[in-house]
């Protein structure tokens, strides 16, 4: 179990969390133009890395704020966290 | 009447105080101090129990929580039983019973041993062969598979016993309180860490404290007598926390531990009552030492499982700690110095040592030369080649061993014995660190899988990290201690310590014997009789990777996961295919270490706190006027109020009646409530819900529905707009909490440009919903000053006001046909509230319904209940609301899903009315439906939704989705069940009064 370091609250137990999938997956902002094929790529299709992830994490049972997190999905290891709306790291 | 195989002068042992208990019905005697194993060794009971297949008779094999073969039931046919506890954990208590499991009628006569003369017909994989076939007998294999596969009686009465968890935070957890432990606990807690120190043991000290004075010393007093003195001053160190009779059962990703803490098992009957049993500790450690040791060996040869065969350092146990002798006649079989320990410390307790096996060829330290020169015969490079005596050990047979270990030579010696201790080298208790993620390395020169890559802050030391001599485990303690801790020094840096290097080694996994192996039983994991010959047979049949070689031949899926066997079962494959043993791996270790208690992992969450319970203000009214519950999510709601002993049909009939011809009351209170402020509050409605809000005027109300980004509908409910930026939404009971989540979810991440807040006003109000032609009348009596008319208070609309002086918010709005309002106000006046309508509605028999009836009453009209008449997978399409889909906006949640080709198949299932011929028949929710019997096979069209006997029409009325539904209207259809097959005609959804005359009557 984890323990996870919300940027609003600081270390809280996994408990505390609720996953939300892949980061950085934006809304289309004009979902009418768009094909079967490109709605159905946002709707449906993640990653699912083994590896070094960017997820999107809520403190649910706390602030209840989201935000993003790196992951790395094989050994669990949190290398970051960071607020909703801020920049993904490049590396 | 049974030998006593006391031997006297042990100090854990309390032969002042002479406990009795039972074993299979027989009363024997122990002391205080012992083990179930250890009691049962001095009375010189051997066979406990049968093995799981073959059903042969096997006995104590080991002295810890590794143990194979002991298994007992204790405390059967009380309360208190449980099943698959090994007799080596289990302290004996005054008036303890434990029986022999997996025997039947009996331990000395079982039936079931006759699997064992027709072994040669089991081999690896017998079950999955013969009982596939006939398909149709499985039944009957199953009733003698189950008869015959006895692992225990679960307990069928309520377990009496309180169990806790506790979350503990400690900068160190130290595992294992043996050498390493205690030194490295002493030393943390002294450099200022917060230190908890566990151990499955009831004693401190592991194996140091019964270690050989003459080969172990330390600042020249014997081993076992230094760390006595080490323990006596951990009790005076303030930041060190002990627990002891405490096995960690699982290690988790950064440094999480569970450990299960055993408070009363070793009390007597009467001392257990009202105490806290077991305890679940949730640890989470900054720091993490494992010292949890080294389990020993066994040797696989012949026979090797007979009750009396019993690993060496186990009979060294049981005779230095526990003052016990496991037999009169005892030999040694050993591939290390190990056994050489062990036989030393028999005889100079006096207890006869015949003969050491042992398949090296020399050996050339001291405590070898020591046992020499006792006059005990070694027998070099020979081996057991096979072994005799049926309910226990009488003798065993062995043959000189060829250079290449792969044959023996010469003739059968026979030599009789009733103790044969074997010694088969160790293997690092290395579960935990591969629990928590460490990657393991093979050490060819040693066969041991050591601890490589730690995934968290934590170290091995240790045998678990494979040091198996005294000097070398406390030199290297000092240097990974000093590095782990970063401190400057431990207080045992400077002591002088002596212990024997074993010079001389030789592993050989599967020994040899003069039959072919078609013809022994070299058994690898005692449990669950593999031996040594399945796992050759699975890898002939083409298995090959160690994870289905394990579950084909069951090897180490025993309720030990194969503690002692499962190096060797890896050395055979290793050996048998030709590949290194490092390149194989191991199995994956998996939680718990040793099994836990249901009672242990639920603690206190049972009963009523097994789930969190939520009421209504109006809870206590409903009890008192004897309502029936409904759960619905973690509410408990009024399902129906039968009166006179009514069935539920009869009240449900009785009360939709009523709230039709003349005035109902519902506790709405659980629908969820979000109180929605902001400048952007009218756009965000805009955007989550699949109307148009900007133009709904202050004080009027609208009904909703949302869907999810694929299209399906997600929740529905009323939302009323209060002021120009203030809304308060409904939604469905159940989805209250995930509906708040998602509009977070949407204002957090998607539109943060949005000025909305969002509160969950749930709790805080209280709702009575009072509906029928007389609810005006009602209203009237409790708000009189509130003008009730169509022009001023019309159907969806809203109005502030005061019920004797406390704030209200009543809405006109209606789930079930009728002219009705939803009466808001605090929570804490709910049943005040509820009483007044009561009290006001008395003179029109105002008639209290619970859920059934508000499924019943908005069925007839045709209203979905989210989450009953849909399953996330239909959209407002299917459900035959294209009216609430707005063709003028341009974006909301799901809008683009909606014209996905899938989504606008004519041939999706769509809700339909169901009308069935005999209007007495009432269909059962979730009955499928077709429209032609005799197709092969047969196409399920859909199923019944929801279906009800609608007293306000006389007839049964049913709500359904159906495969191209929207376009039978009219079309007969049938629903075939287990005795007959309904038929049924597709109708209007809307069952009653189609014009919505009487919202206005
Ligand atoms: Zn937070």
């Amino acid at each position: 179990m984890f323990v996870i370091n919300c940027p609003y609250c600081g270390e809280r137990d996994q408990q505390e969390f609720k996953a939300g999938g892949e980061a950085h997956i934006e809304r289309p902002k004009q979902p009418t133009e768009l094909s079967d094929d490109e709605w159905a790529e946002y709707l449906f299709m993640r990653k699912n890395i083994k590896g070094v992830q960017f997820e999107r994490w809520n403190h649910a049972h706390g602030c209840r704020k989201w935000f993003n997190m790196v992951r790395d999905t094989s050994n669990d290891e949190i290398k970051l966290v960071y607020k909703m709306g801020e920049k993904p790291p490049l590396e | 009447m049974s030998a006593n195989l006391r031997v006297k002068s042990s100090e854990y042992i309390d032969e002042t105080h002479r406990v009795s208990f039972k074993f299979n019905g027989k009363t024997y005697y122990g002391f205080k101090g012992d083990t179930l194993a250890s009691a049962l060794l001095a009375n010189d009971v051997h066979l406990v129990g049968r093995s799981f297949k073959y059903h042969r008779p096997r006995g104590i094999m080991t002295a810890g929580s590794e143990e194979p073969n002991a298994i007992v039931q204790v405390n059967d046919n009380t309360n208190r039983t449980e099943p698959n506890v090994r007799a080596t954990e289990v302290e004996i208590y005054e008036g303890l019973e434990a029986s022999s499991q997996n025997c039947w009628p009996n331990v000395n006569f079982d039936i079931g041993g006759i699997n064992n003369l027709i072994s040669p017909f089991l081999p690896a994989g017998f079950y999955y062969k013969t009982f596939m076939w006939p398909a149709s007998f499985w039944e009957k294999y199953e009733f003698f598979i189950r008869h015959s596969a006895g692992l225990g009686k679960s307990p069928t009465e309520k377990d009496p016993d309180i169990y806790d968890h506790r979350n503990i935070h400690c900068d160190v957890l130290v595992v294992g309180a043996g050498i390493s432990g205690i030194l490295a606990a002493k030393n943390a807690a002294k450099n200022n860490f917060k230190t908890l120190l566990i151990d499955e043991k009831n004693e401190l000290g592991g194996a140091t404290i019964y270690q050989d004075k003459e080969f172990n010393k330390i600042n020249n007093q014997g081993s076992s007598d230094w760390i006595k003195k080490e323990i006596n001053e951990l009790k005076n160190i303030s930041n060190l926390e002990i627990k002891t009779r405490t096995s960690v059962a699982a290690y988790h990703g950064y440094n999480y531990l569970l450990a299960r803490e055993n408070l009363t098992d070793h009390l007597e009957k009467k001392n257990k009552n009202n105490k806290v049993r077991q305890r679940l500790l949730k640890i989470r450690a900054k720091k993490v030492i494992l010292a949890t040791g080294a389990l020993e060996r066994p040797l696989v040869f012949n026979n090797n499982d007979r009750p009396g065969i019993i690993l060496s350092t186990a009979v060294k146990k049981y005779a230095d700690y526990f003052g016990v002798k496991c037999g009169e006649k005892n030999v040694f079989f050993t591939n290390n110095d190990s056994a050489y320990e062990s036989a030393l410390c028999l005889h100079n307790k006096g207890i006869k040592v015949d003969a050491i096996v042992d398949i090296r060829d020399n050996s050339n330290s001291k405590i070898v030369k020591a046992v020499e020169q006792t006059g005990i015969k070694i027998y070099w490079s020979h081996t057991v080649v096979d072994t005799n005596g049926y309910r226990r050990l009488d003798n065993i047979s062995i043959m000189r061993l060829s250079n290449d270990g792969m044959t023996v030579t010469g003739k059968r010696i026979n030599i009789s014995c009733d103790c044969l201790g074997v010694a088969g080298g160790w293997t690092p208790a290395v579960h935990l660190f591969t629990q928590s993620g460490g990657k393991l390395k093979f050490d060819e020169d040693n066969n041991v899988f050591l601890p490589n890559k730690y995934p968290s802050d934590q170290i091995s030391v240790g045998s678990c990290n494979g040091n198996f001599n005294l000097k070398e485990i406390i030199n290297e303690l000092s240097i990974k201690l000093k590095e782990f801790l970063k401190i400057d020094q431990t207080d045992f840096d400077n002591i002088a310590i002596e212990s024997e290097e074993e010079t001389s080694k030789r592993n050989i996994w599967l020994l040899p014997s003069d039959k072919a192996i078609g013809k022994t039983k070299p058994f690898v994991d005692y449990q669950n009789d593999a031996t040594a010959k399945d796992i050759k047979l699975a890898l002939r049949e083409g298995f090959r990777s160690i994870e289905h070689v394990k579950r084909y031949t069951t090897t180490g899926m025993g309720t030990d996961q194969g503690k002692l066997g499962n190096m060797h079962a890896l050395g055979i494959i290793s050996d048998t295919a030709g590949v290194k043993m490092g390149e194989l791996g191991t199995t994956t270790f998996r939680p718990p270490y040793t099994p836990l208690t249901f009672g242990t992992i639920v603690g206190r969450s049972v009963g009523e706190f097994f789930d969190i319970f939520r009421r209504t203000a109006m809870n206590h009214w409903h009890i008192e006027n004897k309502a029936e519950f409904e759960n619905v999510g973690q509410w408990k709601r009024g399902w129906y109020y039968p009166i006179n002993g009514e069935t539920m049909h009869q009240a449900v009939q009785r009360e939709s009646k009523a709230a039709r011809e003349s005035a109902g009351i519902l506790d709405a209170s659980t629908l969820g409530k979000i109180d929605i402020q902001g400048s952007d509050a009218s756009e965000f409605l805009n955007r989550v819900y699949t109307n148009a809000w900007s133009k709904l005027a202050i004080g009027k109300c609208r009904y909703g529905l949302m869907l999810n980004e694929d299209g399906m509908v997600y929740d529905d409910g009323v939302t009323t707009r209060l002021g120009e930026n203030h809304y308060l939404m409904t939604t469905t009971t159940g989805g209250a909490a995930n509906v708040l989540g998602k509009l977070e979810d949407y204002l957090q991440t998607e539109w943060p440009e949005l000025d909305v807040y969002l509160t969950s006003v749930t709790d805080h109000y209280a709702t009575a919903s009072v509906c029928g032609p007389n609810s005006k009348k009602i209203l009237k009596k409790i708000i009189p000053d509130l003008d009730l008319s169509d022009e001023n208070f019309p159907h969806m609309s809203f109005k502030e006001v005061k019920i004797n002086n406390i704030k209200c918010r009543v809405m006109r709005i209606s789930f079930t046909g009728e002219h009705s309002y939803e009466i808001n106000i605090q929570a804490s006046f709910g049943k005040a509230l509820w009483e007044k309508c009561i009290e006001a509605g008395k003179e029109f028999n105002i008639t209290p319904y619970g859920t059934e009836t508000m499924h019943l009453l908005r069925a007839e009209k045709g209203f979905i209940i989210v989450g009953q008449d849909t399953d996330g997978t239909m959209t407002p399409i299917d459900l035959q609301m294209d009216w609430i889909v707005s063709k003028k906006k341009y974006d909301f949640i799901g809008k683009r899903s909606l014209y996905r080709s899938d989504t606008m198949r004519e041939d999706r299932k769509q809700l339909v009315g169901l009308l069935t011929d005999d209007p007495n028949i009432i269909l059962e929710e979730g009955a499928q439906i077709v429209s032609e019997l005799k197709q092969n096979p047969i196409q399920m069209l859909g199923h019944v939704t929801s279906s009800y006997f609608s007293p306000n029409l006389n007839k049964s009325i049913a709500l359904a989705v159906v495969r191209g539904g929207k376009d039978m209207m009219g079309k007969k259809l049938f629903i075939p069940m287990e005795d007959k097959t309904i038929s049924v005609t597709v109708a209007n959804p809307v069952f009653f009064d189609e014009e919505n005359k009487r919202l206005n009557a």
